[in-house]
């Protein structure tokens, strides 16, 4: 705790950036964003998904062009806006992103090495002295890493220390050559670690903040803010909502901040069909990183699953659907009692399951095919005549489809991929519907949807119920969930840690409970069990 | 043919360039004869040249083309075809021709083979997980030694007659049999594509094969089909091979794989631009025919026959990219 604190406050900050803003078609995304980072700081950046956290380090890496109007100095020196990709590394700035950057198939000296092997032109590679240097290097840190072992061999915890002294040794290069410290900005590097993981972690942040280097550190995580950084900044709504002294203040302090306080929008009122028996029932569900969920859902009635990054409430849809094998688990509907770990997709759909996957033209449909091929993909059985399939009829029910769902332009010829986002949502959400499921899983159904198309998802959403199905969406999309779901399940590190009904399915209530979930997780490991046992 | 490219679009300049694009190979077709009628000697345009040479003569292409086709739209390369057909033809002469088997008896080991080898890929390919290229690649040279050995490198000759007469010797008005039986698998492949649920599953399967398994669709199974619809029917094209020269060497048969090849995605930027289709592939083979043909009749060397087909291929699939405006080709 104490090895980075006291952060030295001599002379201009490691990091000035002043008014940033950035607008993406009207929309502001970042307002007059202003901060800054003193060198030998560890300094948090906090914010709700939307909050403008990841706009803004887009900006730092060259991947945004902000607004005219802001202003970046780096060591109190100008830095003319907008920097250009991969620009940063001339500054001593370097960016470890959740995902890491490294080559799996590549052995730890190679990937280490890489950024040396991309720029500099030599006909030799002296691997033995890069081999030496690597050792060195990952001496210094107190990391036990064999550059000779494949990637794809080290626990997660060691590939992201590996990614970091990777950043690490770029800056301090810049270093040597310009006689700045550096900037390190680690963009959520704890989700997927363990416990004595993220441990490990910290203890190299502290050694590279001891070499007078800065470390921007990027998380949900609060306990985790609080236990590594001097200072924090949090984002809310693309605003600064303040700065926070690590020391001294309390995590209701840093919660409020993030969440604020704000009227909440007009909601649908949740219904409460607990009294019920559940019609559907989910029992010791684990998979991936999922443990032991059970869940009880009612036909009419939308349960939202939610947590942080890594929580695993994500997995559920694609385990129920045989979309991912799930360890063990069982599922009933319709009176029956299906053994999920023996689910196919093909079962799934047999037994009445819809499952609409976020990946919207990886997994949910072919963008480079029509909207009727699309749509009429799972009712085929239904669209033959005498001659095989009846292309007219075919193209009829993506026009009656398009109708009723709104979709614009309603072209059933046209290729999926040319509608917007919104649009090819509708045709696909129009895909299961039309098949009138008992369970329809929708996971994060209107990511990159614009705000109309979203109240039309909704609206499709709501016509199912009524019609009988039950609904499982898993989202980070709060402010969704609290105008849809009737119930919300929090998870945390693959459990449920909190079930919220009535009155408090509402935006800031899941947003505070799923900054709390970690806590939570952590406090009440086994005691707490979902409510919907039912 | 009903995939017209975005009736509803209100850009009907855009509508006519795809409407081109979808004839062009043809228009192309149209251009190549007209060239040649012109600078060729005039027997290159009688209909004894187009019925015999043009049309007569590569049934046999044409059917291992729409053999690779189906595997190709499923997302897999099948590189054995070739091997197959050779090794069906030579089978087919040693049983019939040296062992004098009954036609039928020697058609059924020659499917069988088809049959087993395209299982092998199958399982290879999907059991592994290995690529498709890889594999077929494999079996193809191994393959081409079993022929080697049995034929002990030689070419045998004495096919039955009545399957002489019935490939080539019959015609209908002067076109040899064989060409309408590729007509035939043709228009079976373009109802199978077109108007079937198999076909639908086939594109999924080949266009987005994480769509396909989450609508249900068992990708395993449709793949597995499609290798060894591509390994049967090339045993079908060694037959009709072997009705055609009346025998079989062990080596001229791997010299279709590159026109086979380069005809189904020549094929490809026609009729249903983006996607391997029968009538499209069926186009291409006759362009790529007369190309050859006229050239000799201009008595170029043969060897400008690759050179031909190789700059058919890229020029075509180059210009539908320009057409396109160079967007991610589907086809692979």
């Amino acid at each position: 705790m104490t090895d980075g604190k006291g952060a030295p406050d001599s002379g201009a900050p490691a990091l000035l950036a002043q008014h940033l803003s950035k607008t993406f078609g009207g929309e502001r995304a970042l307002e007059d964003v202003t901060f800054s980072v003193a060198p030998g700081e560890v300094h948090g950046l906090l914010g709700q998904n939307g909050s403008g956290k990841s706009t803004l380090i887009k900006i730092l890496s060259g991947f945004h062009h902000p607004d005219s109007g802001g202003q970046l100095q780096i060591y109190g020196k100008d830095v003319g806006l907008p920097l250009s990709p991969g620009q940063f590394r001339s500054y001593g700035l370097a960016f470890v992103h959740q995902h890491l950057g490294l080559v799996p198939s590549l052995t730890v000296l190679e990937n280490f090495v890489v950024g040396d092997l991309a720029t500099q032109q030599t006909g030799f590679i002296n691997w033995a002295e890069l081999r030496r240097k690597a050792r060195e290097t990952f001496a210094r840190f107190n990391l036990d890493l064999d550059p000779q072992a494949p990637v794809a061999d080290l626990p997660q915890v060691e590939r992201a220390l590996l990614a970091i002294v990777r950043a690490f040794e770029d800056i301090r290069a810049e270093h040597e050559a310009h006689g700045t410290p550096g900037i390190l900005f680690l963009d959520e590097p704890t989700p997927f670690l363990p416990k004595e993981g993220v441990d490990q972690l910290f203890t190299l942040v502290r050694g590279i903040v001891r070499e007078g280097a800065s470390v921007i550190f990027v998380s949900h995580d609060v306990d985790e803010v609080m236990e590594i950084t001097n200072r924090a900044t949090v984002l809310r709504d693309g605003r600064l909502a303040g700065t926070l002294v690590t020391e001294g203040a309390t995590k209701d302090e840093f919660i409020s901040m993030i969440i604020g306080r704000r009227v909440e929008p007009f909601q649908a009122v949740p219904q409460d069909f607990t009294t019920k028996t559940p019609d559907i029932s989910i029992r010791n569900l684990a998979g991936g990183i999922l443990q032991d969920t059970t869940i009880g859902l009612h036909k009419g009635e939308v349960v939202g699953l939610t947590g942080l990054i890594g929580s695993g409430f994500d997995e559920i849809p694609y385990l129920l659907f045989g979309a991912r094998r799930a360890a063990t688990g069982i599922l009933s509907l319709g009176g029956h009692d299906l053994d999920v770990t023996e689910m196919t997709p093909g079962a799934a759909i047999e037994k009445s399951i819809a499952l609409l996957p976020a990946d919207r033209l990886g997994a949910a449909g072919v963008g480079e095919l029509t909207v009727t091929d699309n749509m009429t993909l799972p009712v085929l059985q239904q669209l033959r005549n005498a001659l095989g399939l009846d292309r007219g009829g075919m193209r009829a029910r993506a026009q009656e489809l398009g109708k009723e769902y709104d979709v614009r332009p309603n072209a059933p010829l046209m290729k999926l991929a040319s509608l917007s986002g919104g649009n090819q949502q509708k045709v696909l959400l129009a895909k299961w519907l039309q098949t009138d499921p008992a369970l329809l899983m929708l996971d994060e159904p209107t990511q990159g949807v614009d705000v109309g198309a979203r109240q039309q998802v909704f609206a499709a959403i709501e016509q199912a119920t009524k019609k009988g199905s039950a609904v499982l969406c898993a989202s980070t999309d709060y402010e969704q969930l609290s105008q849809i779901c009737d119930r919300v399940f929090i998870f945390a590190r693959g459990k449920i840690v909190q079930e919220l009904r009535g009155g408090d399915v509402t935006k800031d209530r899941i947003a505070e409970q799923t900054l709390l979930s970690l806590s939570l997780g952590r406090s009440a490991d086994t005691t707490l069990e979902s409510g919907a046992n039912a | 043919m009903t995939e017209n490219a975005a009736e509803d679009s209100k850009k009907s300049a855009s509508r006519w360039t795809r409407e081109l694009e979808r004839y062009a190979l043809l228009i192309a077709w149209a251009l190549l004869i007209l060239f040649f009628s012109q600078v060729a000697p005039d027997s290159f345009l009688t209909w004894s040249t187009f019925s015999s040479i043009i049309f007569g003569s590569q049934a046999v292409l044409l059917v291992l083309t729409l053999a690779l086709i189906i595997p190709l739209t499923a997302g897999d390369f099948d590189l054995s075809v070739a091997a197959v057909l050779t090794f069906s033809a030579m089978l087919l002469a040693i049983l019939n021709a040296k062992l004098g088997w009954p036609l039928w008896g020697a058609f059924l080991v020659c499917i069988g083979m088809g049959l087993a080898v395209g299982i092998v890929n199958a399982f290879f390919i999907l059991f592994f997980r290995i690529h498709s290229l890889i594999v077929t690649l494999g079996v193809a040279s191994f393959i081409q030694g079993l022929i080697l050995w049995v034929s002990g490198s030689q070419t045998l000759s004495g096919v039955s007659n009545t399957l002489i007469e019935w490939v080539i010797v019959k015609r209908l008005f002067q076109i040899p049999l064989a060409f309408y039986y590729a007509i035939v698998l043709a228009a079976i492949i373009w109802y199978v594509f077109e108007y079937t649920s198999v076909g639908r599953r086939l594109l999924f399967v080949g266009r987005g094969r994480e769509v396909a398994r989450l609508s249900g669709i068992s990708v395993t199974r449709v793949r597995a089909g499609a290798l060894i619809s591509s390994a049967v029917l090339a045993s079908l094209a060694g037959i009709i091979n072997g009705g055609t020269t009346g025998g079989a060497d062990p080596l001229s048969g791997l010299t279709f794989l590159l026109p086979a090849f380069a005809a189904a995605f020549l094929g490809a930027t026609a009729i249903i631009p983006g996607r391997f289709n029968p009538v499209g592939s069926v186009i291409a083979v006759f362009f790529l025919v007369t190309g050859i043909t006229g050239l000799n009749f201009l008595g170029v060397d043969t060897f400008v026959q690759n050179m031909f087909n190789g700059a058919a291929l890229v020029i075509a699939v180059s210009a539908s990219q320009l057409v396109r405006g160079r967007e991610e080709q589907g086809i692979t």
